[in-house]
This record gives structure tokens, C-alpha cells and sequence, in this order.
């Protein structure tokens, strides 16, 4: 017997359907076309001097050997852009008391940290650019350099800003009450110290950008690798006071972003500057080294916890302290608070209890800037809440699993809301949690383990239960007076040949967006994907919108794509009707048929309903005007977030003689609500789980006492690479959000926010044996040994 | 003000390619490297520049059949050389195989690592008949790809090699009396 018919089995029903991406044909052949590729008629080079120091006032600058060399067209100082630019500060209003210095393209008198860009030179190739940055001379005073996050935030320590009053950019704190009786009530608490290492997202394409500014309209074209193009043709338009609509912002194919690529960073404003100033295009990649000092830094963190818990192992309180070192300023226009915001928010988010106690400091240093990457605070959180979790199970003599099962928000409790003031809509952790238990085969993990310890093997399993915010709404950004949008927009045309365009605000940068939003479309209009074409990446020809950040482009873009289609479609059928002489309400389209629905039998194609449409209009009945083309936009209602949930397991072993650690294998449950394509969702949580393992094994910006980047480089900054990482199995709950139609959430943070989590508690599993615990990621090896007392 | 100086490094040094099997003449600067050459005088974009020092793989192209890193050496050094970029290859067909797999496992999502990726892959399977996944694990230790988890990419190679095995074992079969 054949199984049952399943709503895929309709034609063109291509929502939760794995189908290959379009548009990755192209990329196989080497056929991307990347802002590093773009070459523009009269093209300049840019390239930029950097300060060698981390913090220093600037004395004298010298520029004419470099303007005088053969092929240089400009040499801009940070006097020469201020002329033209308007500051930018990165705070919200909403973070009550924040506080950063104004930024300048090139800073005027003082340079706060090492790498920063200070001298402009503008050729006729980078090679030309670069041979003028070494004929600048800079005259520096070096000041003293705040470099450690805990000297920072001592009184009397230099000042990263001369003019603020601390080295704080932003306190706040949480108290949902009666956490000092519950600590007093608690049979057992435990407390942790964690350290949590800076790393920075290392896309394989670096920062690109080329400003092409035409004097004689007055209109700004910029080839932006960024996921954001409108918050950018915003940001450009105001700093350097052109009118919105001439600031055209083009987001062609992007060499991987995970938030690193929609910060503004000074490079990328003083090219739009130089551009302005020379009336040609101009183009700046940033090399891997300057990559590493100027790209966002993320997660340089150290919390303090405690938990209190009842001798049945319940959980009764939180109280938390997190200390987050930002660098010398906030980022423009998102901050660098939200990491931290985030991390105090998110502890503790899959357990039931009430009392929760939380601090957060951000504070300034004489680095680069830190901001969002990849599932923004979830890690940190993720880390602090799993591993002591497992400190009160083992304190209470619980499995992990069976702490874990007594503790998390039942499945049947929904909505419910979390002590740190987070709705939850349905989330399905019991049910993630059984699902886990059996994909890792946990209790044969155990007895394995215990059979490998006799023989002096050392493996550790762990476990991690998460939280994951997707789709955002205004109360995001836009309550802190930021123009970064929640919403999005598509707009959806029939063409003369019956074939749909679809410009849609949401970006591509691999994750696969023009396939998922291909094929929603093509699965509400009911025609074949391969007649869908999907638009993105162009302020000039897509609506206005966020974009692609914090995991909103299937649950916001998706679904802003499914109502724009129902739309054209109702006036398909409209136009269809009268040619037929039906009610529309008769009528359905199939497989690019107009069919009726009584019969199922095709009456005409869609085609030809475009074709009368737009070439016989007269054969239409008086006063009809065809409405082919269908803008539409949606902003998300209801729940602020749509939270998403699942858990992961880790099995490594620990070489207890030389601190190697060996990820033997990975596994995640995650519910992202409706799954558009299963493929597409597996890969965007494989790729998620090696960004999180590689944090914390590996990724580190390790500095100097002055302040200097020592692993400046990818021989000495260490990436997962094929050979260290484990296969991932994955398995799915959906529980749809009830917020929109189409009930999708966003997945691709899930995979980061536990990964870490998991592995620090595999590691400190393995070391059980021992004594020995950790608590600073990355886990490196001399760590693992230093743990041990080897080291 | 100075007058304008004159910089050695314009200096341009004429060589010769067969470039994806056709004969290519470039003027080059001493200090271009060969990606440079590729992507810039000859506009072959797919090769990219990644790390510019050998240890992402993104830049990988094939010097006389065998893949080398496009970033660590001078365009001089190829004088004469066959250059075969993954324009070349994906026009000849000769990793046709390794692209439709990629395609159908989505083992690339941005792409930027993935020319770099597939001439990798194009030259394990050309030494290694049935690699274990172990050893394409080990053969992909020079690609950093940031995006995918490599899982996919290791699954789409295995496939292929199983593939092409089989194919040959066919053929021998066939010719066999």
C-alpha cells in the first residue's frame, strides 16, 4: 500500500520540500559575482594607513611624498572628510544612560586602538595606494592603553574617552524578586567564574565596498557587501546629506556575513566620502590582516553565577553578574550593548522559576569595537546556564538528561513568559529533550564511556538545552530611534509570459533565501519554481525592508513573500474570471493552469491570462485595469520575538596527556516552526554547530599588554577547519508560530547559541575522573592542562 | 611641492599561459601574484583571494594538473605554465560530476571557498579512487569554508568517487570478453 497523500503530493507544493538552490548552480562554476569582483569604468583603489598604536593622540601628519607619487589621485585626512561627513554615535535611546564617543571616517586628533584607520590614499591600484601609505609619516604621542576588561572597569584606570567620566557604556540590571529568600530557602547553590574569549567571524570574502558618486546628478551608487542595503542607502544618505532616493545601495552575491557585514565601519564611510570627493568610483577590499583589526570582535565576556536549588534538584533562583568589554566605542547604529542585553536576558530562558537576579556592564578598552555576530548572546548564555545546570546535577546527584527533564518549561505551559520578561509562545523542550535521548543512543554513549575509562580514554558526553530569538519586531531597534527596519517588502509581478518576478527586501548570502522565498511563491501562485525569479539585494528595485539579521528571513521575508503571492494571485483570478465568465472564488491555479475547483479540470493557462492582460486589454469588459504587479509588506504583530528552541548533544574525548580535544560526534533537535526546505534548515544548523565549536575550541583574539593583536591572521588564528569537526545528525520538531500563515521561525543562530555549551560540558564531563573543571572557552589545550594540574 | 616620483614596481614583465587551453599573453608587475593576474588582467573572477597567504584555499588553481595556491605565487613564476581555473573546468565538463552533487547535497552556500573546494576535490579524486571520509576530511584541510560544516561537502565527494567507481567497474565489465 502506497502511504498516505501528503500535502507535498499537490503539484507546485514546494513548502517543506528539500530542493537544490537555483542560484548555487552559478557559484559551482565560478560565476558568483562578488563586490570583490566588481571593476567600474575610471575605477580607484583605495587603501587606508593604520596606527600602530592602541591608544595615541596624533601630532603631526605628513601627506605630500604620497600625494606626489606617480598614480596617486588623493590623500584624505580625517580633516578632510569631517568637512564632508556628519558624525555618528552608536547608541539607543531605549538603553537608558549609554554612552559613546561621535565617530569620524578617520579620526581628527587621537586614535583608540591599534589598527585603526587613520590616512586615506586613493590610486590608480591598491599596489600604487599602498606603496603612498608607506611615504605618510604620522607623528603619535602614545597615551596609556586600557587593554584587560577587569582593569578597565576599576576607578581610577586611564579613560578609553578623555571626556567620560568611567570606562562604562551601559549598566543595567534585572530583579524579578525574592531572590535573596530563595538563595536563603536553596539546599544547594553553586557558583561559577567563566571567562569567555574574543573572537570575530572571519567570512571567507572580507569587507568590500565600491562608492561610485556621480557629481553631475547628485546620486551615490554603492556596491556594498553587507546583508543590509537599506539601513545603509539610510546611513549614507544622511551622514553625507544626499536625498534617500539618490543613494542606490547594490548587495550583489556576499562571501558570508553571520552579522559581521552590517556595521558601519569607518573604512566603508570614508569610501563613500572619497568617492564624493573625487567624483569617480572607488573600491576598498579589505586584506585578511586588516580584517582582523578592523572587522567586528565579538563575545569577550566574564560572568559570575549562581544557582540555587532544592534537594530534589529543582531549580529556585539565578542571580548573575556578566562584565562585557566592547572596545573603544558602541557600533553604529546597532550598539555594542545588545550582546550583553541579550546574554542577562537569555540565562536561564528553557527553566521554570521565578526569582532571577541580573547585572550587566559594558565596558570601553583600547580595541576594536565588538557588536553582533551570530546568535547574538546566545553562547555566552547558553554556557553559563548549561554548565551550571550540570554543576546542580551533579551536586544533586541527577543526570544530566533527568536534571534537565525536571527543570525545563513544560511542554503543556505555553504561553508563559520568563523571568527576564520574554514571552514565550509554544516552545517544545520535553519533547526535544526524548528526541535527543534517542538520536544519540545516550544510555550506549554512557556505557561506552564508562568501558573507555576503564582502558584510561577519557570521553566526555554533554548536553545543552537553548533558547534562540528570531524574527524581531520594532521593539528591537526600532523603540531605541535606530532606522533599522522590522519589516519587509515584496513586490510581485506576472509576466507577459505567465512567469512571476518577485523583488523581495530580504538578502542572499547563501543561506538560501531567493530559494525559500522561489519557493513560497511559486507554491501559493501554484506554478512551477523554476517560472519563479526572485529579486534581492537592490535598494532601487526591491521595496524597502530589514533584511536578512537575527534569523528574520524566512519567518518576516517569508512570509511578507507568501501574502504579496495570495495577493496577485486574488487578481490572477479576478482577471481570470471575467475572461471565463466564472466567479473567482471557482477558480484555483495549478501547475500554471487556471483550473476550477469544483472539477479540478484546467480551463485556461495562466499565460494566456497574462497575454490578454497585457496585449488585448480591449477584450476585457469596460473599466477593468489588470493589477499584475502586487507590492505588499508585512511587520511582524503579536509576539515582540517568535522564540525558538531545541538541544544538543556532544560526544568528544579529552587527551588527557596533551589537552587535544577530539569531537567524535554532534547532534541536534531544534524546532524552527514551519521548515520551508529540510536541506536548507540541516545545513544552515551544520554550519551554525562548526561556528560555535570553533569558538570553543579554537577562536580566540589573543593581545598584548599594549594593546596589539597578536593573532592577526589565519596561520595563527585558528578556524574549524574539515578535518577537526564531527559529522552532525539533526532531527526536527515544528511547532509553527501562530502569528503568521506561513508559521516559520528562524534557525540559523540555533546552531551557534549551544554549540559551545555543549562541548564545555562534554569536556568537563570527560575530566569528572579528575577533579578538574573548566570554564574558559575557548577550550584550548593548555587550558584542558592547566585543569589538570599538568600545565 | 615634490615632483611626481617614479616607482619601479610599474615596471611590467611580459609572460606567456595557456590559460583553461587557450594561449594567454599578460603584462605583468614582478610583484603581482598569480591570482592577481587571473582575476585582474584577465578577468577570471572565479579564483578568489581569501587569506593571501596559503592557508584557506580559496585561491587554488590548477598549475600543469596539479592545484596550487593562485596567492603564494608571483605570476612570473607561471611563465609558460597551464593554468586551468574552475572557468576552465566547469566549461570542459571534467567536474561536471562534482558540481551537480554539490548542487543537489547543497554542499556550498555562499560559494566564495567553493571553486577553491571543488579543485580540491577534482585532485583527491583524481590520486584516490575511493577516499574514506577520513581522508577527504584530510584532503579538505586547506579549505576553510565558514558557512556550510563541511558535512555536505564530504557526503557530495564521497558520492561522486562512489559514482565514478561504480561507472569504471561498469565499463570494465563491459570490456571485458
Amino acid at each position: 500500500m502506497s502511504p498516505p497523500l501528503t500535502s507535498l503530493d499537490r503539484p507546485n507544493s514546494y513548502i517543506g520540500r528539500s530542493v537544490p538552490r537555483p542560484n548555487a548552480k552559478r557559484l559551482l562554476a565560478g560565476r558568483g559575482r562578488y563586490v570583490t569582483d566588481i571593476r567600474l569604468p575610471r575605477m580607484l583603489y583605495a587603501a587606508f594607513l593604520r596606527t600602530p598604536y592602541a591608544h595615541a593622540r596624533i601630532t603631526g601628519i605628513e601627506v605630500d611624498a604620497a600625494r606626489a607619487l606617480a598614480g596617486v589621485h588623493l590623500v584624505a585626512t580625517g580633516a578632510d572628510l569631517a568637512k564632508i561627513c556628519t558624525p555618528w554615535t552608536g547608541t539607543l535611546d531605549h538603553f537608558k544612560g549609554m554612552t559613546s564617543e561621535p565617530q569620524l571616517p578617520l579620526p581628527l586628533d587621537r586614535v583608540v586602538w591599534a589598527g585603526q584607520a587613520v590616512i586615506a590614499v586613493v590610486a590608480e591600484s591598491r599596489a600604487i595606494a599602498e606603496d603612498a601609505l608607506e611615504l605618510i609619516s604620522v607623528d603619535y604621542e602614545e597615551l596609556p592603553a586600557v587593554v584587560d576588561l577587569d582593569a578597565a572597569r576599576r576607578p581610577g584606570m586611564p579613560l578609553v574617552n578623555p571626556v567620560a567620566a568611567s570606562n562604562i557604556c551601559f549598566r543595567t540590571q534585572l530583579d524579578s524578586g525574592r531572590v535573596d529568600e530563595a538563595f536563603a530557602s536553596a539546599a544547594h547553590v553553586i557558583e561559577e567564574e567563566f571567562s569567555f574569549g574574543r573572537h570575530t567571524p572571519v567570512t571567507l570574502e572580507p569587507r568590500a565596498i565600491v562608492a561610485d558618486y556621480d557629481s553631475e546628478s547628485g546620486a551615490l551608487t554603492v556596491h556594498h557587501a553587507t546583508q543590509t542595503p537599506y539601513q545603509f542607502q539610510d546611513l549614507y544618505a544622511r551622514h553625507y546629506g544626499i536625498p534617500e532616493a539618490s543613494v542606490r545601495v547594490i548587495a550583489p552575491d556576499i562571501g558570508g556575513s553571520f552579522g559581521m557585514k552590517l556595521h558601519v565601519y569607518h573604512e566603508d564611510m570614508a569610501v563613500v566620502g572619497l568617492s564624493i570627493l573625487l567624483g569617480r568610483p572607488v573600491k576598498y577590499v579589505a586584506d585578511r590582516i586588516e580584517s582582523f583589526v578592523s572587522d567586528i570582535h565579538a563575545r569577550d565576556h566574564h560572568v559570575r553565577a549562581r544557582m540555587a536549588v532544592d534537594a530534589d534538584g529543582k531549580i529556585l533562583a539565578m542571580d548573575v553578574h556578566d562584565a562585557t568589554a566592547i572596545g573603544a566605542f558602541s557600533t553604529y547604529p546597532r550598539t555594542s550593548v545588545v550582546e550583553g542585553n541579550q546574554v542577562i536576558r537569555l540565562i536561564g530562558a528553557p527553566y521554570d522559576f521565578k526569582s532571577y537576579r541580573a547585572a550587566l556592564e559594558v565596558v570601553f578598552q583600547n580595541k576594536v569595537q565588538t557588536s553582533q555576530y551570530r546568535a547574538v548572546g546566545h553562547p555566552i548564555a547558553c554556557a553559563v546556564t548549561e554548565r551550571m545546570v550540570d554543576l546542580a546535577a551533579a551536586r544533586v546527584g541527577l543526570d544530566p538528561f533527568a536534571m534537565r527533564a525536571r527543570n525545563v518549561i513544560v511542554d503543556s505551559a505555553y504561553p508563559t513568559a520568563s523571568p527576564t520578561g520574554y514571552r514565550f509562545e509554544a516552545l517544545s523542550h520535553e519533547v526535544c529533550l526524548r528526541r535527543l535521548r534517542g538520536i544519540m543512543d545516550y544510555d550506549a554513549l554512557r556505557a561506552e564511556q564508562a568501558e573507555l575509562r576503564r582502558r584510561g580514554i577519557y570521553r566526555g558526553i554533554g548536553i545543552a538545552t537553548f533558547v534562540e530569538i528570531t524574527n524581531p519586531s520594532p521593539a528591537f531597534y526600532g523603540v531605541g530611534g535606530a532606522r533599522i527596519s522590522s519589516q519587509d517588502g515584496a513586490t510581485v509581478s506576472l509576466t507577459p509570459s505567465g512567469e512571476v518576478r518577485c523583488a523581495i527586501s530580504v538578502t542572499e548570502q547563501g543561506q538560501g533565501t531567493e530559494a525559500i522565498i522561489g519557493q513560497i511563491v511559486a507554491d501559493q501562485l501554484g506554478l512551477a519554481q523554476e517560472h519563479v525569479k526572485i529579486i534581492t539585494g537592490d535598494t532601487e528595485v526591491t521595496p524597502h525592508g530589514g533584511a536578512t539579521w537575527a534569523c528574520r528571513g524566512a519567518g518576516i521575508g517569508g512570509e511578507t513573500a507568501l501574502q504579496a503571492a495570495r495577493k496577485l494571485k486574488a487578481n490572477i483570478l479576478e482577471i481570470a474570471a471575467l475572461v471565463l465568465q466564472e466567479q473567482p472564488a471557482a477558480l484555483d491555479v495549478v501547475d500554471g493552469q487556471i483550473t476550477s475547483v469544483a472539477t479540478g479540470q484546467p480551463r485556461i493557462p495562466v499565460a494566456e491570462i497574462a497575454r490578454i492582460a497585457y496585449f488585448r486589454s480591449d477584450t476585457l469588459p469596460p473599466g477593468t485595469q489588470a493589477q499584475l504587479t502586487v507590492s505588499h509588506h508585512f511587520a511582524p504583530q503579536g509576539y515582540p520575538f517568535a522564540f525558538t528552541n531545541g538541544i544538543q548533544g556532544c560526544y568528544l574525548e579529552v587527551d588527557v596527556e596533551t589537552g587535544f580535544i577530539k569531537l567524535l560526534k554532534h547532534y541536534v533537535v531544534e524546532d524552527c516552526g514551519r521548515i520551508i526546505n529540510p536541506m536548507l534548515v540541516d545545513e544552515q544548523l551544520r554550519g551554525g554547530v562548526v561556528q560555535g565549536l570553533g569558538a570553543a575550541l579554537f577562536e580566540e583574539c589573543r593581545y598584548g599588554e599594549t594593546g596589539q593583536l597578536l593573532n592577526g591572521s589565519m596561520a595563527d588564528y585558528l578556524v574549524p577547519m574539515a578535518m577537526e569537526m564531527p559529522d552532525i545528525t539533526i532531527d526536527h520538531v515544528e511547532t509553527p508560530t501562530a502569528d503568521t500563515i506561513l508559521g516559520a521561525k528562524g534557525c540559523g543562530e540555533a546552531g551557534t547559541a549551544a554549540a559551545s555549551a555543549c562541548v564545555l560540558n562534554a569536556v568537563n564531563d570527560a575530566l569528572m575522573p579528575f577533579g578538574a573543571s573548566i570554564n574558559t572557552i575557548p577550550i584550548t589545550p593548555a587550558r584542558v592542562l592547566k585543569a589538570l594540574n599538568r600545565f | 611641492m615634490s615632483p611626481p616620483v617614479d616607482i619601479e614596481t610599474e615596471e611590467q614583465v611580459r609572460i606567456r599561459l595557456i590559460v583553461n587551453g587557450r594561449k594567454v599573453a599578460c603584462d605583468v608587475a614582478p610583484r603581482d601574484t598569480l591570482v592577481d593576474c587571473l582575476r585582474q588582467q584577465l578577468e577570471l573572477t572565479g579564483t578568489h583571494a581569501g587569506c593571501e597567504m596559503g592557508a584557506c584555499g580559496a585561491c587554488l588553481v590548477q598549475l600543469d594538473g596539479a592545484a596550487v595556491h593562485g596567492c603564494l605565487m608571483f605570476a612570473v613564476q607561471a611563465d609558460g605554465a597551464r593554468i586551468d581555473t574552475i572557468e576552465g573546468l566547469s566549461e570542459s565538463g571534467v567536474i561536471a560530476d562534482l558540481q551537480a552533487e554539490f548542487h543537489r547535497r547543497n554542499a556550498l552556500q555562499c560559494g566564495f571557498c567553493t571553486p577553491g573546494m571543488l579543485i580540491t576535490a577534482h585532485e583527491l579524486l583524481t590520486h584516490v579512487a575511493r577516499p574514506s571520509r577520513e581522508t577527504i576530511r584530510d584532503a579538505l584541510s586547506g579549505n576553510f569554508c565558514r558557512c556550510t560544516g563541511y558535512e555536505a561537502i564530504v557526503d557530495a565527494i564521497a558520492a561522486v568517487a562512489a559514482a565514478r567507481a561504480a561507472t569504471a567497474s561498469q565499463g570494465a565489465e563491459g570490456s571485458s570478453p
